[in-house]
């Protein structure tokens, strides 16, 4: 129980182990999400990436919240817990800090991770305890049937906001990097060949890997996404990040990212600067500034502009790294019960 | 001059001062001198929850008993035969309860008129004949002290600060205990910082020389040490022992300890003990709240380890949700309670025994679990092991409730050998474990042990036994999701049973009826052990009969407990809450209960007991 996984595409599987496919992942229970709902696309992905790993199923634990998103365990054939609302990653801490030898993702949505629960997931991050946490973000409450979430647009109108909802959202990526985050991804549910890529880096990285994935609620919130998915516009909405190059974007490539005059990230035309001035994204750098300027480039409202891919990954020892190195050192010491229990004092009678 | 010596069968001391005078240290001393020399004891620290409360106030007053004598005793103490009192706060504070005749060592130097104006002396206590049935050494304690140490390079207020270990040595001398203990704590202590270091032991002996010159202190006293079982001793407070304890288990059990917890009064000590002790293996993590707190031991719990969560009333009112889960997804699991005063934050720092029906009831839905009390100090190390048995053989969540008198009290423990302690270990399911009716073998996580009910541990990492478990209901046997309604009536009734089935595994209770004329019967739980001990002797020692039993199991009780409330004409039942026992008792069995109760904060006192025990034997 000793080995941190810290490479899991590369450990895992004996040599010898029979290679698993997409359908070894699949469990009997039927799928229970609304027709249409965007969870199935990312099951379905989730399924096909994970033979990839090479890790044995067993080796392989699923932990996740309340919410639609929440069932996702149970359509997978690796271990799993359905847990209570917004604790999924105090859980998984406990079994990952304890149990380096398996792989833990934790699986929850915007209600889940951002509102109730946003206490663990910002300490589970700042940590950096070895997780994978898939926030699935429809930006809307489904299960309990469409009050308006921590990230639904200010204004949003719902069954408990009937006048329009008064909070501001959050960014999730954001308040993960303002959280400490050493791997910070966005995805998109239909998009299965970028999250497949997305998944792969977060299995890679040895700590707490957040990945945002907009999912399309079709009963609640329908096409909150489509900005990013409509083939019409997504050309010129969504940035996708690619490191150690330029910032470019759009169909034609008309669009990049520069600095602006106060230390942040800014869109411009392309044609109008100078091909030096377009900044290169580059997930390796130590200080956040970089990775959160490029969140901030997305409207809070629209999504207009909203930078996926990879936007940080650092390596940063992990807690359990940290703390089997404290095992380690303490085991030096002899571990003898009948003289703990003795102390130093004693008498006899 | 040589004084005479007085024998003494037992003595109780009440050191009390300002909360930064050092009266915890100093109470602790006294008890490691007088645990060395042999004595029977026990001890109750009190102290206020603020850390360095206003000084020379009522509320900053903190105080320590020591009760010890030449015979087993069973609490710290009605009445101090000493008092010592450092300002007027403390004497003010504490002379209610201290009987006339006794001793009184003030600190004249605290006695200015404006420390006695802030707790409303008008006049001088010392100088008005209000003591006067009190036997009143008046010393100079603080300008003694600072007159020992004026050859060391100190301002006055840091030889000030060292008056608590010329009262000490006082103290050490006046009960003829040795000081070599003090002097090796005190140089492991102030290793690095020898200037202090000289001076407190120049203070404490200091101490010693002026019982042994002063005019004022003609006789010392002798406690002869106490004949108890064979064995090798240690003094042990409640918090330590049950940290011990989940030490013992795990490694009784053979599976890693898993400690997840928030620092709460009175519990933190059990963190910072487990902290400790990483090489055997235990892992401690401190949570970013109460719930990450058990949701943590869950996880480390679903993984194979003994997972345990420690915290007080509070922090159990927001695991509730977290504990209900452990129920529904049948894992063990440890939630130790050292209740403390409530409702809310309550008196942080006090005892209180009101958190019984929370950890029965405290959860939404039929959500049952095991809940175990330990009875005193020591007794916190049997409570834990027993604790593991159960939650690992069953499966389930247990309550482990001590209180805030257990964990700060101390007493002698006679060290177990280890080998002698119960063989806990645990056997994961490794293979499936039902087979089909086509002859196939199959893996279902809610297939049952026969005997006691509880569901398969099988964790993750084994091959062939993935399975999927959470808090939404579950089908019997397959563990899949279900909402049928025979289902559900099925599994409620299940999990029902199979806490009532632990009934099997534990002892029946014992009564102790010496006479067995005994007409009523005294029932107690917890940490009111020893003061219904103590009121049970008197009144059998002036010839009275009563019965005595007492409940380490408060779910579920002993099977014959229903048994022996009927078989006494009357049943009392004494608790630090308003009745909760005798409540469930009364609910459970149909008995008329005689409820006694008290929640001041303060463990009950033997004499009290005693009187209304008596009251009731004498209306039966
Ligand atoms: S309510 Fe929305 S998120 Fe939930 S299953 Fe239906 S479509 Fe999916």
């Amino acid at each position: 129980m000793s080995d941190i996984v810290d490479s899991q595409i590369a450990e895992g599987a004996a040599p010898d182990a029979p290679k698993l496919t997409m359908k070894d992942f699949k469990s009997d229970q039927e799928v229970r999400w609304c027709p249409g709902c965007g969870d199935y696309a990312i099951l379905s992905t989730v399924q096909s990436f994970l033979p990839s790993l090479g890790i044995p199923r067993e080796n392989i634990c699923f932990v996740s919240g309340i919410g639609c998103s929440s069932r996702f365990p149970y359509y997978l054939t690796t271990y799993g817990m359905h847990s209570i609302h917004g604790r999924a990653p105090t859980i998984a801490t406990g079994l990952s800090t304890s149990r380096n030898d398996l792989s833990v993702w934790v699986v929850t949505g915007d209600g889940d991770a951002l509102s109730i629960g946003g206490n663990h997931l910002i300490h589970a991050i700042r940590r950096n305890v070895n997780l994978k946490i898939l926030l699935f973000n429809n930006r809307i409450y489904g299960l309990t049937k469409g009050q308006y979430s921590p990230t639904s647009e200010l204004g949003k109108i719902t069954k408990s906001t009937p006048m329009g909802s008064l909070d501001y959202p959050f960014n999730p990526l954001s308040l993960a990097l303002g959280a400490e985050a050493t791997f910070v991804a966005r995805t998109i549910d239909t998009d299965r060949k970028h999250m497949t890529s997305v998944l792969e880096a977060a299995a890679k990285h040895e700590g707490t890997a957040i990945v945002e994935i907009y999912q399309n609620c079709n009963i609640f919130n329908d096409n909150a996404f489509d900005l990013l998915k409509n083939p019409e516009t997504k050309g010129d909405e969504v940035i996708d990040l690619k490191q150690g190059e330029p910032i470019v974007f759009g169909t034609e490539g008309e669009h990049c990212v520069v600095r602006d005059e106060f230390g942040g990230l800014e869109v411009a035309k392309t044609a109008e600067v100078n091909q030096a001035e377009i900044v290169v994204h580059d997930a390796h750098l130590p200080t956040t500034a970089h990775a959160f300027s490029l969140t901030r480039l997305s409207d809070p409202e629209t999504l207009h502009h909203t930078p996926i891919g990879v936007l940080r990954s650092v390596e940063r020892p992990s807690y359990n790294r940290l703390m089997n190195d404290q095992m380690e050192r303490a085991s030096e010491k002899p571990a003898d019960l009948q003289a703990l229990l003795a102390g130093t004092d004693t008498w006899d009678v | 001059m040589a004084k005479e010596t007085v024998q003494l069968d037992r003595v109780i001391i009440r050191f009390a001062g300002d909360s930064g005078d050092g009266m915890q240290l100093t109470g602790d001393q006294f008890t490691s001198e007088t645990a060395r020399f042999g004595n029977d004891l026990s001890t109750l620290p009190d102290f206020p929850a603020e850390i360095r409360a206003p000084a020379g106030t009522l509320p900053g007053v903190s105080a320590f008993q020591l009760h010890f004598a030449d015979h087993d005793i069973m609490t710290p103490g009605d009445a101090p035969n000493v008092l010592v009192a450092m300002n007027p706060a403390a004497l003010k504070a504490n002379i209610g309860d201290v009987p006339r005749g006794a001793d009184i060592i003030v600190n004249t130097d605290e006695f200015t008129s404006r420390a006695m104006t802030k707790v409303g002396y008008e006049q001088s206590p010392l100088e008005d004949d209000s003591l006067e049935s009190y036997n009143v050494h008046p010393i100079a304690l603080t300008s003694l002290t600072v007159e020992a140490l004026k050859e060391f390079d100190l301002t006055k207020k840091e030889a000030e600060r060292s008056k608590n270990m010329f009262s000490l040595g006082l103290l050490c001398w006046l009960y003829d205990r040795n000081i070599e203990g003090t002097e090796t704590f005190l140089k492991e202590k102030f290793a690095k910082k020898p200037e202090i270091l000289g001076a407190n032991l120049a203070a404490l002996h200091a101490g010693w020389n002026y019982g042994e010159t002063t005019e004022d202190f003609s006789v010392r006293y002798e406690v002869k040490p106490a004949k108890l079982t064979h064995g090798k001793y240690r003094n042990i407070s409640g918090n330590l022992a049950l940290a011990l304890g989940l030490v013992a288990a795990s490694q009784r059990a053979g599976i890693p300890l898993y400690l997840g917890s928030y620092p709460i009064t009175p519990a933190s000590d059990l963190l910072h003990e487990l902290s400790r002790h990483k090489e055997f293996g235990v892992r401690s993590f401190q949570a970013e709240d109460e719930i990450a707190a058990i949701g943590a031991a869950i996880g480390a719990s679903y993984g194979g380890s003994l997972g345990v969560t420690t915290t007080s009333g509070p922090g159990v009112a927001l695991k509730s949700e977290a504990i209900g889960l452990g129920v529904a997804i049948e894992i063990p699991l440890i939630v130790i309670d050292v209740q403390r005063g409530g409702p809310s934050t309550g008196l942080p720092t006090k005892t209180e025994q009101a958190d019984l029906l929370q950890a029965m009831f405290g959860r939404n839905g039929e959500a049952p679990v095991a809940i175990i009390a330990p009875q005193s100090p020591a007794d916190c190390f049997d409570a834990a092991l027993e604790a593991t048995r159960i939650a690992t053989t069953y499966r389930t969540p247990v309550f482990l409730l001590s209180d805030g008198y257990l964990a700060n009290g101390s007493e002698p423990w006679n060290i177990p050998d280890v080998d002698s302690l119960p063989d806990l270990t645990v056997e994961f399911t490794t293979e499936p474990n039902w087979t089909n009716e086509d002859g196939s073998k199959e893996f279902m996580p809610f297939a049952r042990d026969p005997e006691t009910l509880a569901r398969p541990w099988a964790i993750p990492g084994t091959p062939g036994l993935e399975h999927r478990i959470g808090g939404i209901e579950k089908a019997d046997i397959t563990g899949h999701i279900s909402y049928n309604p025979e289902n559900h009536d099925k599994m409620v009734r299940l999990r029902q049973a199979k806490i009532d089935g632990i009934a099997d595994s534990i002892p029946n209770l014992k009564v102790d009826d010496p006479s067995g004329e005994a007409k009523v019967l005294v029932l107690g739980w917890g940490s009111t052990y020893g003061p219904i001990g103590a009121a049970c002797r008197r009144i059998r020692r002036e010839g009275g009969q009563i019965a005595q039993a007492h409940l380490r199991h408060l779910n579920p009780f002993p099977k014959n407990l229903g048994e022996v409330l009927a078989s006494y004409d009357k049943v009392i039942v004494p608790e630090m809450n308003l009745g909760q026992l005798a409540l469930l008792l009364r609910g459970k069995f149909l008995v008329d209960i005689e409820s006694y109760t008290q929640v001041s904060g303060m463990p009950f006192k033997a004499a009290q007991l005693e009187e209304a025990i008596k009251e009731v034997i004498a209306n039966v």
